[in-house]
């Protein structure tokens, strides 16, 4: 095949229409949709709204709700380890605040509870690989927070509820835009840096579905930043850490509160136990599960653990049956089909065109909404356009950034997306990106209220694991934002009730005895396990030839 | 460097294929890879070496040869191809301390580097750093920067940097490249880069309650109601229809 700078011949003929349409382009606008136009494109070519793709859940409190058959599998498993396997009674960590997953909300729920007067040795830091696999340190387009003058708090609100079809929990979503500027406030006291303008005011763009601009960001690599700089002062707070040993399941007392959790040490394969007055769990999202056979932007270790790990401990789950697609996943070459393309290609006036060169539709709508647009092209038109591994796309045009924003602002604004295309010989400031959906976000999860405690006593969540905050659809930068803002909450929380002069519970694991009976009565015939911890990638000719050589204990 | 035989070819497969060595054992993989895919469809379930898988978080850090070359080549497995005759090891973890500051102490300048990282006076300006460096960041320039107290140029050279650690780990010199660089960052975030005034000024009206009322009465307002509010939005800042 013959590839000229980066894409197969075949593919420039469409590349020839981009460039000929371009000047037209730069300043014609296309219209957004009404609410009945969204209505109307979500309900055809959203995969949510497939019902094949979907399953119950099968028992426990959220019994009945429709979610992905991926979701559903990892709820309706059995647990990895039985309880009579396991010996509570030695206790390996002994502390007040146990945070399980450092990311970005775990990481600054750390941080916060140490500031709100939690001593250092009585905090634990508990996370899956290393500190810094996760999907916050992937984040590139930015975080919202209403500081301008002509912006405020209120339209910040509004937009979240109205990208959120309304959904939203209203408390949550008034803590999250009413706290943002004390967060950006806060990361500039530590030491992150924001791009700005000459005058030293805030470089701020447009994202999906705002009414104003106010994405901060620092280039696009805003996630890799903020979290670096709050991994920085979380390692000169001496705050400990323990990396590759993901939780597996909490610990219940009789009553059923949360009294700590169970560890699995991913090398040596041994458990250890955890006791905590107060459990913060901040484990992320579950693209990994690849749901409806999506290729994700997520890191390596998005399982959806944290959600499964609080429902078998009794938690109320919210939301899950809505699961956010990036409009714009790398849909060529095809060793990074998935990887997001940043919203802020088109925040900085990128824009989505068919094989023809010509506008699909407004290139920031919500981020439902343009996803099931570019599906509705890629599916009911015959406008895409092809790879050679037989991958449809549309087109991102970037070189007219350049045309808009003048010459250098790919290099300068977009460093990490030049960098990835440029790998592959693509070069971005002179032709466009092909891109398709791409799993990206889990809306729903664990419910928490504003001072983020959960349904079950003992128990903080903070972060993407929770439901309720966006509603059944977020919106760029409001996720970066939430970590932030729920993970201090949660911190200062954590904080207030270690305070208080409570003894520390029983553990015992008698809620997977629960769990077992209720699945038991399912009579399930492919019994599954969970938590998965990874996705398995390994080909299927080698997992035929696994052996296990010593029995396994279960 | 011994050449181990490969215990089988892909059968049936119609996608070229090259062969790798993972860790000296000789493999036949699709050409269109990345490094990690490789290793994955190899048979390694991995637990170290992953992490983003994107580019961004340098968990994936990878040290090759090639047959016939005696060069070190260093590469981000995650965003990069095989290629025929790799040698491949991925790290699984960098030894290099991290110094403890805080933040808020400290002045911009040459002294606070050299006092947190007092290795950095010993650079050879010999700039294999920079030759390892997987995000071709000039890892020397930035050390010999904030040597000279020159924050924002160091900042600026340094900003893509992943934290890979593959710089701390070929510096004759012996110094952490990849944490002084974060030092450096926030001491240009904290103490350099200008504070925009909107800032303070909105967290004290938010403090002083001033969006009170108008929270108040969103709350209280029925779902059509809200729904009249969101489309009646206006849009100042962007070209819209
Ligand atoms: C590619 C990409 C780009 C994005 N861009 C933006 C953006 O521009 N703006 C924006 O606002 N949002 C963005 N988002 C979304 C946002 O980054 C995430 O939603 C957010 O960072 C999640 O933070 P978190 O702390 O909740 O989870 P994470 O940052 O994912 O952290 C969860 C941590 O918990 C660990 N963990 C998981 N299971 C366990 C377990 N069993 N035991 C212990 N630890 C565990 C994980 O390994 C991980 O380290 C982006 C997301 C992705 C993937
Ligand atoms: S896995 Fe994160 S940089 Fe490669």
């Amino acid at each position: 095949m013959k590839f000229i700078r980066g894409y197969p011949e075949a593919m420039r003929k469409s590349i020839d229409n981009v460039n000929k349409t371009r000047s037209k382009r730069i300043d014609e606008v296309i219209a957004d949709m009404t609410l009945e136009e969204r209505d109307k494109v979500l309900k055809s070519f959203h995969p949510d709204y497939k019902k094949e793709t979907k399953e119950n859940i099968a028992w426990g409190p959220n019994k009945g709700d429709l979610v992905p058959i991926e979701v559903a599998s990892i709820l309706n498993a059995y647990p990895t380890v039985s309880p009579d396997t396991i010996d509570l009674s030695k206790v390996d960590y002994d502390v007040g605040v146990l945070i399980i997953g450092a990311g970005g909300a775990g990481t600054s729920a750390a941080l916060w509870a140490n500031y709100s007067g939690v001593p250092e040795d009585q905090i634990l830091v508990v996370t899956k690989l290393r500190h810094g696999d996760c999907n916050t340190i992937m984040a590139q387009g930015g975080i919202q927070a209403a500081d301008r003058p002509e912006d405020s708090p209120l339209i910040h609100y509004l937009d979240v509820m109205g990208g959120g079809h309304f959904t939203n929990e209203p408390e949550l979503a008034r803590a999250l835009t009413e706290d943002a500027p004390a967060i950006i406030k806060w990361h500039k006291d530590i030491g992150a840096i924001y791009d700005l303008n000459e005058d030293g005011s805030f470089v701020e763009n447009p994202g999906g579905g705002t009414s104003r601009n106010r994405m901060h960001a620092a280039k696009d690599y805003t996630g890799m930043e903020i979290f670096r700089t709050l991994r920085d002062e979380f390692n000169d707070l001496s705050i400990p850490i323990l990396e590759f040993m993901p939780a597996i399941e909490l610990l219940t007392d009789e009553k059923g509160k949360i009294t700590g959790a169970l560890l699995y040490h991913l090398e040596t394969k041994q458990y250890f136990v955890v006791r905590a007055k107060i459990t913060v769990l901040t484990t992320g999202g579950f693209g990994r599960l690849h749901v409806a056979g999506f290729p994700t932007t997520n890191h390596y270790g998005a399982t959806m653990d944290g959600v499964l790990m609080a429902y078998r401990a009794g938690a109320q789950l919210k939301h899950l049956d809505s699961t956010q697609f990036h409009p714009t996943g790398a849909a060529f070459p095809e060793q990074i089909v998935g990887l997001l393309v940043t919203e802020k290609v088109r925040s900085l006036g990128g824009q989505v065109l068919g094989y023809d060169g010509e506008q699909l539709c407004y290139p920031l709508e919500p981020r439902d909404v343009e996803a099931s647009a570019l599906i509705r092209c890629c599916s009911s038109t015959e406008n895409y356009i092809e790879t050679p591994s037989g991958m449809r796309g549309v087109w991102l045009d970037s070189p007219i950034i350049e045309e808009i924003k003048g010459k250098g602002t790919i290099q300068r604004d977009l460093s990490a997306m030049y960098r990835m295309f440029q790998r592959f010989d693509i070069d971005i400031t002179e032709d466009p990106i092909l891109v398709y959906p791409a799993l990206h976000y889990q809306n729903g999860g664990v419910t928490h209220n504003k001072n983020c405690y959960t349904s079950l006593k003992g128990l903080l969540a903070a972060g993407e694991i929770s439901g309720g905050v966006h509603g059944k659809n977020r919106l760029m930068g409001n996720s970066l934002l939430e970590i932030n803002v729920f993970g201090r909450r949660a911190g200062i929380t954590a904080a207030k009730e270690y305070k208080k002069q409570t003894a520390k519970g029983k553990l015992t694991l008698n809620h997977l005895k629960t769990t077992v009976t209720a699945l038991d009565a399912l009579n399930i015939k492919d019994k599954k396990y969970s938590p998965i911890l990874l996705p398995e990638y390994r080909e299927e000719a080698v997992q035929n030839r696994l052996i296990q050589l010593y029995e396994e204990i279960r | 460097m011994s050449k181990a035989k490969a215990n089988s070819k892909p059968k049936d497969n119609v996608s070229p294929t090259v062969r790798i060595y993972i860790m000296g054992e000789a493999k036949d993989v699709p050409a269109s890879l990345t490094i990690m895919k490789a290793i994955e469809y190899a048979g390694y379930k991995l637990t170290r070496g992953a992490g983003c898988r994107a580019g961004f978080c340098g968990a994936c850090a990878t040290i090759y040869r090639k047959e016939g070359d005696y060069r070190i080549y260093t590469a981000l497995a995650c965003q990069t191809m095989v290629e025929d005759g790799m040698y491949l090891t991925q790290l699984p973890f960098v030894p290099a301390e991290k110094a403890k500051y805080n933040i808020k102490d400290l002045s911009p300048s040459a002294e606070t580097i050299l006092r947190y990282y007092p290795e950095v006076a010993r650079c050879l300006s010999c700039n294999a750093c920079s030759k390892v460096c997987p995000q071709d960041l000039s890892v020397m320039d930035y050390v010999q920067y904030a040597l000279q107290g020159q924050i924002e140029k160091a900042t600026e050279a340094s900003f893509d940097c992943v934290s890979c650690g593959l710089c701390a780990i070929r510096c004759p010199a012996e110094i952490p490249q990849y944490h002084v660089a974060e030092l450096v960052r926030r001491l240009y975030g904290k103490y350099i880069q200008k504070y925009p005034e909107t800032l303070d000024k909105r967290v004290k009206e938010i403090e002083d309650g001033v969006f009170e009322e108008g929270f108040k009465e969103f709350m209280s307002m029925s779902h059509d109601e809200i729904v009249e509010k969101y489309k009646a939005r206006d849009f100042i800042d962007q070209k819209k229809k």
